[in-house]
């Protein structure tokens, strides 16, 4: 299916799914090796991005004193 | 002695009552009393009446809701603390009473002590209760982070989180974790971060200090917002052996800041691991999947099913080659019967060969080209012709 990139979370929960599925014995040969080639290409997406990633750091200034009354 | 005669030196109440509030609220100020606690009434406007009191003499304390907020503790029955303030006088009951301005535990012991009274609370009215923990997020996007920005302890969280999960963003709401008004000021923060939006995983922390540096964490406010907030949140103040009130509430306890960043975010290496994994068991699972494929159409082609197809093909093979083999066989017979016969009329029509019987003496009469084998047909008008083995002649 053609969807929207997906978030990281998302893409390690269905490359579990894959490997649970892969690993069952009910899928059948073009499934599989469909399976296969989609968890192969979202693990080298999540491989990219996290070695990608640089950590953000935001500062939140609560411009909004409440005084304590 | 007639008490009174002197008429004009009579004074009301009331003046009498100003003149001892003057005097009392001139010459007492800024006083500081130390004492225990009784009488303790938060009243519904905010405003605090207690009595302080020791062995021999008791004194009514007020103090009003803008003082008291800035109090660290929760006042109770029986705790020595120190109070200043000042003597203030209140006519309408002719009562004097200290108008408390500020308040502290006398020493570690009562600070200690006022931490297991508020422990206990809190623990009866179930707000440390484990079913009302919720989940961290195991793979986070935002945390937010509530700690002094400038700190080792914040530095410390950076570098772990960094380390561990660089994919997620921190979001610090940078508070004074210690002193006046630093409860006030990390129970705000939290409520900021927890209305954000979007944030996973609160952290709110400090690095080590004494039990007094802590105090802020011990405060009945940190510990209601954090149990109000809908965002779960971690704890890590101080050291390992260091327990605050908001390490009970909180969802999880961290026992360092640096912890409190490492139970909050997963190990990259983990996910490293468990992709390469993937590459590795997976493509054994098709491989063996592709394996198990083969091996059932080996099976199949090797049924008895698939290989009685072959046997009727075979049997009518046999057949086959069985009639042609008996076609063969017949049309062989014939033919050599056929040739054996053709010899023997060949050898007969050998023998009565023209050439032969010429050689032998014979000779043959002939009447206009034609043999003359019959008297019958011999014409003595006619030439004859009469061919012998060498030569032929004529006779007319």
């Amino acid at each position: 299916m053609a969807k929207k990139h997906k978030s990281f979370e998302e893409s390690l929960l269905r490359l579990k799914e894959i490997s649970e599925k892969l690993e069952g014995s009910e899928v059948g040969l073009d499934d599989s090796i469909k399976l296969y080639e989609e968890g192969v290409k979202l693990a080298k997406e999540c491989y990219t991005t996290l070695s990608e990633a640089e950590l953000k750091i935001k500062e939140l200034k609560s411009e909004l004193e409440i005084d304590i009354d | 002695m007639d008490l009174f005669t002197q008429e004009e030196n009579i004074l009301s109440v009331s003046e009498i009552t100003n003149s001892v509030k003057r005097v009392l609220e001139k010459s007492f100020k800024g006083i500081k009393i130390v004492g225990e606690i009784s009488n303790f009434k938060a009243h519904f406007s905010g405003h605090w009446y207690f009595t302080l009191k020791d062995a021999n003499a008791q004194i009514s304390c007020t103090m009003w809701k803008g003082n008291n907020s800035r109090v660290r503790f929760t006042p109770e029955d029986g705790m020595k603390i120190i109070v200043s303030g000042n003597i203030s006088v209140y006519p309408p009951r002719g009562s004097y009473q200290i108008d408390v301005r500020s308040m502290k535990a006398e020493g570690v012991g009562e600070l200690q002590a006022a931490f297991e009274r508020l422990k206990q609370r809190l623990s009866d009215e179930g707000l440390f209760d484990v079913e009302n923990k919720k989940a961290i997020t195991r793979l986070p996007k935002k945390i937010g982070i509530v700690t002094a920005i400038d700190s080792a302890a914040f530095r410390d969280m950076v570098s772990v989180a960094e380390r561990r999960f660089p994919l997620v963003e921190l979001i610090v709401a940078s508070s004074h974790v210690q002193g006046d008004g630093a409860a006030e000021n990390i129970a705000r923060n939290i409520k900021v971060l927890d209305s954000q939006g979007g944030i996973d995983t609160i952290i709110i922390g400090r690095g080590g200090g004494s039990l007094e540096d802590l105090w802020a964490f011990n405060e009945e406010i940190v510990a209601r917002t954090i149990f109000d907030a809908e965002t779960p949140i971690i704890s890590g103040v101080g050291h390992e052996i260091d327990f605050t009130i908001a390490d009970f509430v909180a969802d999880l306890r961290a026992p360092t800041p640096t912890a409190s960043m490492e139970l909050a975010t997963p190990n990259q290496e983990e996910i490293l691991n468990y992709i390469s994994d993937f590459f590795e068991n997976s493509s054994t699972n098709v491989n063996s999947i592709i394996t198990n494929f083969k091996d059932e159409i080996f099976g199949i082609t090797n049924s008895y099913g698939f290989k009685s197809h072959d046997m009727i093909i075979n049997n009518y093979m046999q057949t086959l080659d069985n009639y042609l083999f008996r076609i063969e066989n017949g049309t062989n017979q014939k033919f050599q019967k056929s040739k054996n016969e053709l010899n023997l009329l060949n050898n007969i029509v050998e023998s009565f060969n023209v050439e032969k019987a010429l050689e032998r003496g014979f000779a043959l009469v002939k009447q206009n080209n034609k043999t003359i084998s019959r008297a019958k047909d011999y014409d003595s008008n006619k030439k004859i012709k009469i061919k012998f083995y060498d030569k032929e002649i004529e006779i007319t």
